[in-house]
C-alpha cells in the first residue's frame, strides 16, 4: 500500500494548492461579489480530503476537515457571510492542514486538533448569518426537478432568483458517441453569460443512439441575448429577472469549443531521476560506441562497413541527444508555480505585518528544474520577507521623502544561458551600509579603524548570525539567515549578489543552473588526477605562460584585461604535488567582483555528467561538489567552485586583516 | 463475472474501491470520473451494479440516479451511492429518487465488499 500512499499525499497536495488559489481568488474578488464555483470548489477538494484522509485512518486530519467542510458548506449554502475576515480564517486553516499533512509525510505523528476545531466551532457561531426566503416550488420551479437538485444546487437557484436575475432552462440532445464534448461546449458557452446552476441528464422521449440535457442557469442578461450564442437549442425562460438589461454586445465565440480537458499524468519525479541515470548510462554507451568506431577507422580506414558504424554512432547520438532534451523538458515547470505560492504567503503576510505592499511578477514563463524550483522557494520567501520587514519603508517615511506610500516588491525571473536569474527587488530604503559597518565593528568582525570596500561591507550580511536588527521580527524570525540563503545557493550551484542604492531599494539576483540533472562540465588535470568544473561556474579558459604569474604581497596574481585577477592552485587545495611547467591554464570562474583564476595543468574538454553526491567518507571536504562517472568505470571528482571561491574570499581578508594589525 | 461502475472523482479513492472490489471482491471494474463520464461508460457496456459518489464536479451523483431509474435500458441496475458524514440532505434525496443503498465515508473494505455482495446476490 506504500504506493497508494504516495498517491493519497499527491493528491492531498493538489488539492490543498487548488483551495489556496480559490482562496486567493476570492480574497481579490469577493467585493465586486464571488463566482460561486470557487466557494463551491474549495468545498469540494476539503470534501475530497476528508474522505480520503478517513480512508487512511488519519483520525485527526479527518476531523479536521470535517470541522472546516461543515463550516464551507454554510459558507457556500449562504448561511455565513463572506468577508475578509472569513477569508483570513480560512487561509489560516488551510495553512494548519497544510502542516498536517507534511506531518504525515514526514513519517510523523498526526498533530492535535482539538483547539483548532474548537476555533472553528467558536469561529461559526460568531459569524452566523440568516437563511430565508420562500421554497423553490412556490418560486415556480418544477418539483420534478427540485427533488433531483442538491442542497447545494437548490440554494443557488435561490440567490439567483433573489438577486433578481432571470432563470432560464436549455434543451439540448447529443449523439452518445461525442456528448461528452458537446456538452462541455454548450456549458462553456452557457457559462459565458451566466451561471450555470444544474445539469440534468434524460433519455426519456430522446431518439436511440442519443441522450438529452437540460441545463438550468441564472442570468441577468435578456433571453434575447442568448439567442445567437445558443442557436439550434432550445431556451425557456422560467423565471422572469427583475434587472434584465438589453443584451450587451457579444465579445465571446459563437463556435462552441470542443477542446477535451487536458491529457496529464502525474509522475513522480524520482522516477524521472531513475530514467535519467539511465540516459547517463546510455551516454557513457556512447562515448565508447564513439570511441570504437574511431579506433576501426583508425585501423582500417574507412571500409563501407566503418563508415555504416560512424553513421550509427551519430545517429546515436543526436537521438540521445534529443532523448535527454526531452526528459529534462518533462522535469521543466514555469517558475510561476512557486510565484504563484509565493505571492499568497505575501499577501497573508503583509496583512500581518500591515504593510501594504504591491508584489508585481514579471517572467513567470520561465521553466525551471522541478526539484530546483521546490529547493529555492524557501530562500525566495526569506527574501522577500526580509524586503518587507527591512526593506520597505513605513508608509510615513516613504511619503515624506517622496515616495509613494505603498511599497513595491518585484519578482523577476528570466533564462540567461543555460541559467535562470531570478530578482527580488524592493523600492525601499536601501541597505544601511553606516549601520552594518557600526554592528560589524560591535560584533568584533571589523577592527576599529579598518576600512571596508563596498562589496565587502554588503557581504557582511551573510555572515551567520549577523543581524543589523536587534530583534529578529517575529514572522521573519524562523531562524533561517542570510547565510543559510547563500550556503543553499551555493548547494544547487548558483549565487547571489545584491545591489543596493540608497533612498532607492534593493535588489537580490539569485542566478541559477536550469537543471540539476545532467551538467556540461570542463574535465580538467591537475598534477595526476581529473576533476570537472561545472560549465556554469566558468567564465572563460586561458594559456598563460609561467611568467605571466605575478606575485603581490606573497599572492600569485594575473593582469588580466587591464585588473588583477588572484590565482588559486588547485593543485594546493587538495595538496596534489605541483607539476613544474612554464605553460600553465588559468580556469576563470565566479562573476562581477567575486572572480578568480583557478590554475590548472591540463584541459581535456567538455562532457556532460550527472552529478552524484559523495559518500560519506569523502563528505564534507570542502571544495568538492560530489562526483560523476565518466566512462570506461572512470569517477572523477567534481569542484564546487563556490565554495573555493568562498574560501578565497575569505582568506583575502584575513590577509588584509594581518596586514593591517 | 460481475461488472461493476464506480464513479468517483478522487483518482485515490477510485483506486482503492476499484482494488478491493477487483482483488478481493471479484468482480471487473469500469472507473468513471464523474456524471458525464459514468453516462458514457454506461452508453457503451453493461453493468450489474453502480457505486457512485454524491459529490462531484461537471455532474453529480444525484442526476446519475435519476438519469438510471429514469431510463429504460438501465432502470434495473442498483446504486449504491458513496455518502460523507454531513451531506446528510443530499443522502436523504438521493435515495428518494431511487438509489437503493449508501455506503458511508471512510469506506470500510468490509463493509463496502458485504454491500456489493448483497446486490449481486452473492
Amino acid at each position: 500500500m506504500k504506493g497508494s500512499v504516495q498517491e493519497f499525499i499527491s493528491e492531498a497536495e493538489e488539492l490543498i494548492e487548488d483551495v489556496n488559489k480559490n482562496l486567493l481568488t476570492m480574497q481579490d474578488t469577493f467585493k465586486q461579489g464571488i463566482d460561486p464555483d470557487v466557494i463551491n470548489s474549495i468545498f469540494r477538494s476539503i470534501h475530497t480530503l476528508k474522505g480520503l484522509s478517513g480512508l487512511f485512518g488519519l483520525r485527526h486530519i479527518t476531523e479536521f476537515s470535517h470541522s472546516l467542510e461543515s463550516f464551507l458548506d454554510e459558507l457556500r449554502l449562504g448561511k455565513v457571510t463572506l468577508d475578509s475576515e472569513v477569508i483570513g480564517f480560512l487561509f489560516s486553516n488551510i495553512d494548519i492542514l497544510m502542516r498536517l499533512f507534511s506531518d504525515v509525510e514526514k513519517g510523523e505523528k498526526e498533530g492535535d486538533v482539538s483547539g483548532a476545531i474548537r476555533d472553528i466551532e467558536a469561529f461559526k457561531g460568531r459569524v452566523q448569518g440568516k437563511v430565508s426566503g420562500p421554497s423553490l416550488e412556490e418560486l415556480g420551479i418544477d418539483p420534478t426537478v427540485v427533488k433531483v437538485l442538491s442542497e447545494y444546487e437548490e440554494h443557488r437557484l435561490k440567490t439567483n432568483i433573489t438577486d433578481g436575475k432571470g432563470i432560464y432552462q436549455v434543451q439540448a440532445i447529443f449523439g452518445l458517441t461525442d456528448f461528452d464534448k458537446a456538452l462541455e461546449g454548450l456549458t462553456n458557452n452557457i457559462k459565458a453569460m451566466g451561471e450555470v446552476i444544474t445539469t440534468l441528464p434524460s433519455s426519456t422521449g430522446i431518439p436511440p443512439g442519443s441522450i438529452g440535457f437540460t441545463i438550468i442557469f441564472g442570468s441577468k442578461e435578456r433571453s434575447d441575448a442568448f439567442k445567437d450564442k445558443l442557436s439550434g437549442f432550445e431556451i425557456k425562460e422560467i423565471v422572469q429577472g427583475k434587472l434584465s438589461k438589453p443584451a450587451a454586445p457579444s465579445t465571446t465565440q459563437d463556435t462552441a469549443t470542443l477542446k477535451s480537458i487536458t491529457h496529464t499524468v502525474r509522475v513522480d519525479i524520482d522516477k524521472l531521476d531513475r530514467i535519467l541515470n539511465t540516459v547517463g548510462e546510455l551516454v557513457l554507451a556512447k562515448g565508447a560506441v564513439h570511441r570504437i568506431s574511431k579506433e576501426m577507422s583508425d585501423s582500417y580506414g574507412y571500409t563501407p562497413l566503418v563508415i555504416d558504424v560512424h553513421k550509427i554512432a551519430q545517429t546515436f547520438e543526436r537521438r540521445l541527444a534529443e532523448l535527454q532534451d526531452q526528459i529534462l523538458e518533462i522535469r521543466m515547470v514555469p517558475i510561476g508555480q512557486i510565484f504563484g505560492r509565493l505571492a499568497q504567503v505575501v499577501r497573508r503576510y503583509t496583512r500581518d505585518v500591515g504593510k501594504e505592499i504591491d508584489l508585481e511578477l514579471f517572467g513567470e514563463d520561465t521553466e525551471i528544474d522541478k526539484l530546483l524550483a521546490e529547493e529555492i522557494i524557501d530562500p525566495l520567501m526569506h527574501l522577500i520577507r526580509n524586503a518587507i520587514d527591512h526593506g520597505i519603508e513605513p508608509a510615513d517615511v516613504r511619503k515624506a521623502s517622496g515616495k509613494k506610500e505603498k511599497g513595491t516588491v518585484t519578482l523577476r525571473a528570466f533564462p540567461k544561458g543555460n541559467r535562470v536569474v531570478i530578482d527580488v527587488q524592493d523600492d525601499g530604503a536601501g541597505i544601511d551600509m553606516e549601520k552594518l559597518v557600526q554592528k560589524a565593528k560591535e560584533k568584533g568582525l571589523v577592527s576599529p579603524g579598518q576600512s571596508l570596500e563596498r562589496s565587502e561591507i554588503i557581504d557582511l550580511i551573510f555572515i551567520p548570525g549577523f543581524s543589523t536588527k536587534d530583534v529578529v521580527s517575529e514572522v521573519s524570525g524562523r531562524g533561517v539567515g542570510m547565510d543559510v540563503v547563500k550556503e543553499k545557493l551555493s548547494s544547487l550551484g548558483g549565487f547571489i549578489e545584491v545591489h543596493t542604492v540608497s533612498g532607492q531599494g534593493t535588489t537580490f539576483t539569485l542566478t541559477l543552473p536550469i537543471t540539476l540533472a545532467i551538467i556540461k562540465a570542463l574535465l580538467i588535470g591537475v598534477s595526476t588526477e581529473r576533476f570537472a568544473i561545472p560549465l556554469t561556474s566558468i567564465a572563460e579558459t586561458l594559456i598563460i605562460q609561467a611568467d605571466d604569474i605575478q606575485t603581490i604581497e606573497g599572492k600569485e596574481v594575473l593582469e588580466l584585461r587591464g585588473e588583477m585577477l588572484s590565482l588559486l592552485r588547485v593543485a594546493n587545495v587538495f595538496r596534489l604535488e605541483i607539476r613544474q611547467s612554464d605553460r600553465f591554464f588559468i580556469v576563470v570562474v565566479g562573476f562581477g567582483e567575486r572572480r578568480m583564476g583557478m590554475i590548472v595543468d591540463e584541459i581535456y574538454g567538455q562532457q556532460e555528467i550527472v552529478i552524484k553526491s559523495l559518500s560519506d567518507y569523502l563528505k564534507g571536504i570542502p571544495g568538492l561538489a560530489g562526483a560523476a562517472e565518466i566512462g570506461k568505470h572512470e569517477v572523477i571528482l567534481v569542484l564546487d567552485v563556490e565554495a573555493l571561491l568562498e574560501d578565497a574570499v575569505q582568506k583575502k581578508r584575513l590577509r588584509e586583516d594581518y596586514k593591517r594589525k | 463475472m460481475p461488472n461493476i461502475l464506480v464513479v468517483e472523482d478522487s483518482p485515490t479513492m477510485r483506486q482503492l474501491v476499484s482494488f478491493a472490489l477487483k482483488r478481493i471482491q471479484g468482480s471487473n471494474v469500469t472507473e468513471a470520473i464523474d456524471g458525464v463520464d459514468a453516462l458514457k461508460k454506461l452508453s457503451s457496456e453493461r453493468f450489474d451494479l453502480i457505486l457512485a459518489d454524491i459529490n462531484m464536479p461537471v455532474m453529480d451523483g444525484l442526476k446519475l440516479v435519476s438519469l438510471v431509474r429514469n431510463d429504460p435500458n438501465y432502470k434495473d441496475i442498483p446504486i449504491i451511492i458513496i455518502t460523507t458524514e454531513g451531506a446528510e440532505e443530499d443522502k436523504k434525496r438521493a435515495l428518494s429518487i431511487g438509489a437503493n443503498a449508501y455506503l458511508p465515508k471512510p469506506i470500510q473494505t468490509q463493509e463496502l465488499i458485504r454491500l456489493v455482495n448483497q446486490f449481486l446476490g452473492k
